[in-house]
C-alpha cells in the first residue's frame, strides 16, 4: 500500500542525518576542529569539566581551553558565558565544577556556597581586563571623558552628544547634535560591577541614586545580554555608548573613549594601561580586591576576574584536570591573554593564585 | 483510560506547583507586584528580601501584543476573506498551505531574522520617518532604538497571522452559501456580501480567533526577547525598548538567586493567568455564540 | 440558529461604482495576502542566503571551536541534542497523546471526557516558557539540568497538540467500519487496535510529526531545563545539554560576526529540519483521507 512509500520518505532523511551524526560522533573528538594540536597525548588525564560565568574573560578562557585540551585530549572543558551573576549562582547551586566572575563573591554568597558544599571557596585571579567605554559616533575619534560626564550620561542628565560638558573635555572634536543612546547590561554582570564600583567610588550622586553591584537599577538605557549584547546594542545604534570589556570593543570595531584618571591624565584603554592600573595595589589574603584610584599611566576602569573553585567535593579525576588546566593557563596563557588585550596578573599575584589552585580539593 | 487523566494531572501539577512556589513572593509584595515598577532582586537564599514589582513587564507584554493584534487582525481577516470569497479552490489551496508554513517556522528563527534583517533593513526606515514626522506625539517619540516595542510587535504580528487566519477562515466557510446567494440575488456586489453578510455573521468567531491570537502573542518568548531590548523602565514611545514577562524570565533565569527564581515563577504564573483567561474566554465565546451553522468551531 | 434579519446594506451609488469599489476591496484583500506571503519568502530567502555560505561540512560535523571571534566550528552538539531530546519527547508524548485521544473518542460520555478535551485545548495555549519553569521547579532543582528534563518539557508541550489532532483524526474513522467490526464479534479494544488505529494511521502520523516539528523549534523551555553544552552530550541526565535553537539564540545576540554567521547557518539547518518534517507530515496526511 501507499504507506510503504511514505515510510521510506520519512525514514530516508532521518537515516541520512543519523549516519552523519554517528559518523561524526565516533570519528571526532568532542573538542572540535581547528587549532587544537592533535598530537598531544598529555599525561592521560580524563574528565569532563563544566564551568560557567562571566562573559568578560570569555574570549581568553575559550582560547586557554583550546590550548590546554590540545595538550590533554582526554579532558573536556565547557565554559559557558552566562554572566558573572549566573556564574556565582550556578557555582553556589553546585551545578558547575567551577565558576567565573569579575565580581568577587560577597560574604553572604561565600557563606551560602560553603554551606552548600561543606568546605571553603577559593578565589583564583586569572587576568586583568579593562572596562572600555565604547561608543558609536561617526566622525568622532578619540573621545575623552571623565567620571563626572560618565555619571551624567548614565544617569540621563546628558542626552545629546554636543552637550557642553562633553565639549569641554573634547575641544577639537565636532560633536553632532545627536541623542545619546545608553547601553547597559540586562543580566547580572561582573563587568557592571567593575564599572559601577568605579562610578560609585568617584561620585556621590551615583552612589546615592544607583549604587554598585552586578545588577543595578539603571535610570536610562537599552539592556543587552552579556558583553556581546551590549556591544551589539552600541554597534546598532548611532550615538550609542556603553561599557564593555576591551576586547569586545576592539573586535567589533567600536571606538573607545580615553578616561581621565586620578592624576588627571586622559588614558586610553590598552594592554599597557591595564597592566599599569594594577601596579602597586595591595591585595589581601583571600585575593578579593577592587582596582580604584588609579593614577599615573593607568586606565581607571579596570578589574580582575576570578575563577571560583572549592577545596573539596571533586572526584579525583576532575580535581586533577581542573588543577592542571588552571596551572597551565596561569603559566602558559600570558601570550594568549595579551593578544586579546588582557593584562596578565604579574609574577607575585600569579604565585599566590597558583597557591590557591593547589588547594583545590585539598579536603578531598 | 489513564492517558486521558494524565493530561489533567500534568496540567494540574503545572498550575499547582508553580503557584505554590510563587505564593511567598505574592504575599510579600501584595498588590504592588502588579502595579509597581521597581524590580530589584534580593540575594537571600531563604527568604524574600528583594522588591519585585512587575508592571514594567506586564506593560511591555500588553503593548507588544496590542501592536501585534492591531496589525495582524485586519491582515488575517483580509486574507481569510480573500481565500474564502474570492480565490477559487485551485488558487486557495497553495495559498493556505503557504500561510500555514509561516506558523511552522520556529520562533528563534523569527527572532534572528527580525533582529539582523527585517528590523534594520525593512522596518527601521519607516520607523525613522514616522518618528521624525510625528515625534511630538509621545508614542512616536524618537530616537528609534534598534530594539523596541514596534519591531517586536510587527514580528509578533507575522507570527500570529496564521492562527487567526485559519480560525477566521473556518468561521467564514461555515456561513451557509444560501445566505451569500441571497445577497447576490438581490444585486449586491461581492464586497457588499462580505461586509453585510459574511463578516457580521462571523463576528463571534472573529473575536474568538483574535483572542486566541492574542493569547499566543502574550506567551511568545524568544522572538520578542531578541527584539525588545531589555528595558527596566516604562517607555511610552513604541520606538524604544521595553521588556515582556516571558523575555524577562528567559533573560534573567540563569543568574537568579533562589528567591529571584521564585519571583520569576511568580511572573510566570501571572503570565499564565493572563493567557488562560484569554484562551478560555475565547473558546467559550466561539463555542457558545459562534454557532453559525450549528457546529462548534475549532 | 436564526437566519438573522440583517438589513442588506448596499453601498449607495450606481451599480458600476459599487462594482468598482468591490473590485478595489478585493484588491485590498489581495494585498493582505501578499503581506503574509512576502515575509514568508523573505524569511526563507534571507535564511538561505545568509546561512548557506556558512553551512558546510565542518559546520554540520564539528562542535564549538573554542573561539568566539573566529569562524569555524559548528553546531553538531546542537543537532545531536535536538534530535536526542526530540526523540525522547516523542516517545513520551505520542503514545500517551494517542491514548488520551482514543479515550476521548471511545468513551465520549465519560465524566472525564469533557474536562480532558477542554483542558487539552487550553494547554495548547500555555506559554512554553511557563512549561520550562514548571519542569524546573519540580525536577531540575532535584536532579539538575540535562537531556531528560529538556525532553520532558518538550513532551509536555507536544502532548496537547497530539491529543487534539489525534482525536480529530480518530473521529473521522467511519462509523460503518467500526460497526462492521463489532458485527463480526470483535471487542472494543480489538476494534480500536485492529480497525480504528490502522485506518487513522496516516492522520495520526501527520499530527505527531507536526507536534515533533513544533517541539524541535522550541527554545524557551530548554533555556530553563537543558541549560547549555559546548560539545556533544549523550548523557541521559545530570549535565548540560544543548539544542540547535539554543545555540542560535545565544549567538544571535552576540556581536561577533563569526558567531552571527554560525547562527544563520544553524537557523538554516533548523529550518530545513522543521520544514522537512512539516512537509513530510502533510504528504503522509494526504495518503488517506476520509471525509465524514
Amino acid at each position: 500500500m501507499k504507506v510503504n512509500r511514505t515510510w521510506v520518505r520519512t525514514a530516508l532523511p532521518l537515516a541520512v542525518v543519523g549516519a552523519v551524526v554517528l559518523g561524526a560522533c565516533s570519528g571526532g573528538s568532542p573538542s572540535g576542529s581547528g587549532s587544537a594540536a592533535s598530537a598531544g597525548t598529555g599525561s592521560g588525564l580524563s574528565a569532563d569539566l563544566l564551568g560557567a560565568g562571566a562573559t568578560f574573560p570569555d574570549p581568553v578562557y575559550q582560547e586557554w581551553i583550546g590550548g590546554f585540551v590540545g595538550t590533554e585530549p582526554g579532558v573536556n572543558i565547557t565554559y559557558e558565558p552566562i554572566g558573572s551573576g549566573g556564574g556565582v549562582e550556578q557555582f553556589i547551586a553546585q551545578s558547575t565544577d567551577f565558576g567565573g566572575s569579575d565580581a568577587f563573591m560577597k560574604d553572604d554568597e561565600i557563606t551560602a556556597a560553603e554551606q552548600a558544599r561543606g568546605c571553603s571557596v577559593l578565589h583564583i585571579p586569572t587576568v586583568f581586563g579593562a572596562v572600555a567605554v565604547a561608543y558609536n559616533l561617526s566622525g568622532v575619534e578619540g573621545l575623552t571623558l571623565n567620571s563626572d560626564t560618565l555619571v551624567k550620561i548614565f544617569l540621563g542628565g546628558i542626552t545629546k552628544w554636543n552637550d557642553p560638558a562633553i565639549a569641554a573635555l573634547n575641544p577639537g572634536a565636532s560633536l553632532p547634535d545627536e541623542d545619546v543612546i545608553v547601553a547597559h547590561r540586562s543580566d547580572g554582570s561582573g563587568t557592571t560591577s567593575i564599572f559601577t564600583t568605579y562610578l560609585d567610588h568617584e561620585s556621590a550622586d551615583w552612589s546615592s541614586q544607583v549604587g554598585k553591584g552586578k545588577e543595578v537599577s539603571w535610570p536610562v538605557g537599552v539592556g543587552g545580554q552579556g558583553n556581546d549584547g551590549v556591544s551589539a546594542a552600541i554597534a546598532q545604534n548611532d550615538g550609542g555608548i556603553g561599557y564593555v570589556e576591551l576586547s569586545y570593543a576592539i573586535e567589533n570595531g567600536l571606538s573607545v573613549a580615553s578616561m581621565v584618571n586620578a592624576d588627571g591624565n586622559a588614558i586610553e584603554p590598552t594592554l599597557e594601561s591595564t597592566a599599569a592600573a594594577a601596579d602597586g595595589i595591595t591585595i589581601p589574603d583571600d585575593l578579593r580586591f577592587n582596582i580604584l584610584d588609579v593614577g599615573g599611566d593607568g586606565y581607571p576602569i579596570a578589574g580582575a576576574t576570578w575563577i571560583l573553585a572549592y577545596t573539596c567535593g571533586y572526584d579525583a579525576a576532575k580535581a586533577d584536570a581542573l588543577k592542571a588546566f588552571l596551572t597551565w593557563s596561569l603559566e602558559n596563557g600570558d601570550s594568549i591573554a595579551e593578544s586579546l588585550l588582557y593584562a596578565p596578573i604579574g609574577d607575585s599575584l600569579q604565585a599566590r593564585s597558583l597557591a590557591n589552585v593547589a588547594r583545590i580539593n585539598e579536603g578531598g | 483510560m489513564l492517558s486521558g487523566a494524565a493530561v489533567l494531572v500534568v496540567l494540574g501539577l503545572m498550575i499547582g506547583s508553580t503557584t505554590l512556589d510563587s505564593l511567598p513572593v505574592f504575599f510579600s509584595q501584595g498588590i504592588s507586584f502588579l502595579t509597581g515598577t521597581n524590580w530589584d532582586p534580593g540575594a537571600s537564599r531563604t527568604e524574600i528580601t528583594g522588591t519585585y514589582q512587575a508592571w514594567v513587564f506586564i506593560y511591555g507584554t500588553l503593548v507588544t501584543s496590542l501592536i501585534a493584534i492591531v496589525i495582524a487582525l485586519p491582515v488575517a481577516v483580509g486574507i481569510a476573506l480573500f481565500l474564502t470569497e474570492v480565490a477559487g479552490h485551485r488558487l486557495a489551496r497553495p495559498l493556505i498551505y503557504m500561510v500555514e508554513l509561516l506558523a511552522a517556522v520556529p520562533s528563534v528563527i523569527y527572532g534572528l531574522w527580525g533582529l539582523h534583517f527585517f528590523a534594520p533593513v525593512i522596518l527601521k526606515p519607516p520607523a525613522n520617518a514616522v518618528s521624525d514626522a510625528l515625534g511630538f506625539i509621545p508614542i512616536f517619540a524618537g530616537p528609534v532604538i534598534s530594539f523596541n516595542f514596534f519591531f517586536a510587535g510587527v514580528v509578533l504580528a507575522i507570527m500570529i497571522i496564521p492562527i487567526i487566519t485559519a480560525l477566521v477562515r473556518e468561521v467564514f466557510t461555515a456561513v451557509p452559501d444560501t445566505d451569500r446567494q441571497a445577497g447576490f440575488a438581490l444585486g449586491a456586489t461581492r464586497w457588499e456580501v462580505m461586509r453585510s453578510i459574511v463578516v457580521p455573521r462571523s463576528r463571534p468567531g472573529i473575536i474568538g480567533a483574535t483572542m486566541l491570537g492574542l493569547g499566543r502573542a502574550l506567551g511568545e518568548t524568544i522572538a520578542v526577547a531578541l527584539l525588545i531590548g531589555g528595558g527596566t523602565a516604562i517607555n511610552f514611545s513604541i520606538f524604544q525598548q521595553g521588556e515582556t514577562i516571558a523575555a524577562k524570565i528567559v533573560n534573567t533565569f540563569q543568574e537568579s538567586t533562589p528567591e529571584g527564581i521564585d519571583a520569576l515563577i511568580a511572573l510566570g504564573v501571572t503570565l499564565f493567568a493572563m493567557t488562560i483567561v484569554i484562551n478560555v474566554a475565547a473558546r467559550l465565546i466561539v463555542r457558545r455564540l459562534g454557532d453559525v451553522s450549528g457546529e462548534a468551531v475549532a | 440558529m436564526t437566519t438573522a434579519h440583517m438589513p442588506l446594506r448596499l453601498t449607495t451609488g450606481s451599480g458600476r461604482r459599487r462594482a468598482r469599489f468591490s473590485r478595489f476591496m478585493t484588491g485590498v484583500m489581495a494585498v493582505a495576502v501578499l503581506l503574509a506571503l512576502i515575509p514568508l519568502l523573505l524569511i526563507i530567502g534571507v535564511t538561505v542566503a545568509k546561512g548557506l555560505p556558512a553551512l558546510n561540512w565542518e559546520f554540520l560535523t564539528s562542535t564549538f571551536n573554542h573561539s568566539r571571534r573566529e569562524a569555524g566550528g559548528g553546531y553538531l552538539h546542537g543537532l545531536v541534542g535536538t534530535l536526542y531530546m526530540g526523540g525522547l519527547a516523542a516517545l513520551m508524548s505520542i503514545p500517551m497523546g494517542i491514548g488520551a485521544a482514543i479515550f476521548l473518542t471511545e468513551f465520549p460520555r465519560h465524566r472525564l471526557s469533557g474536562p480532558v478535551r477542554f483542558f487539552s485545548d487550553v494547554m495548547t495555549g500555555v506559554p512554553s516558557v511557563f512549561v520550562g519553569l514548571f519542569v524546573y521547579t519540580i525536577l531540575v532543582r532535584q536532579i539538575g539540568f540535562g537531556t531528560f528534563v529538556g525532553a520532558l518539557s518538550l513532551a509536555i508541550i507536544m502532548l496537547p497538540i497530539v491529543v487534539r489532532s489525534s482525536e480529530e483524526v480518530l473521529r473521522l474513522v467511519p462509523g460503518e467500519l467500526k460497526r462492521a467490526s463489532y458485527a463480526l464479534g470483535a471487542t472494543q479494544w480489538q476494534t480500536v487496535f485492529g480497525v480504528a488505529l490502522p485506518t487513522a494511521a496516516p492522520g495520526l502520523i501527520t499530527g505527531s510529526m507536526l507536534a515533533v516539528a513544533r517541539a524541535l523549534g522550541e527554545t524557551a523551555p530548554l533555556v530553563l531545563t537543558a541549560l547549555a553544552a559546548q560539545s556533544v552530550v549523550i548523557d541521559f541526565q545530570g549535565g548540560g545539554q544543548t539544542a540547535l535553537p539554543l545555540l542560535i539564540f545565544r549567538e544571535a545576540r552576540g556581536a561577533f560576526e563569526a558567531g552571527q554567521q554560525r547562527a544563520w547557518a544553524g537557523a538554516l539547518e533548523l529550518m530545513m529540519l522543521v520544514l522537512l518534517l512539516t512537509v513530510l507530515a502533510r504528504l503522509v496526511g494526504r495518503q488517506s483521507r476520509y471525509r465524514g
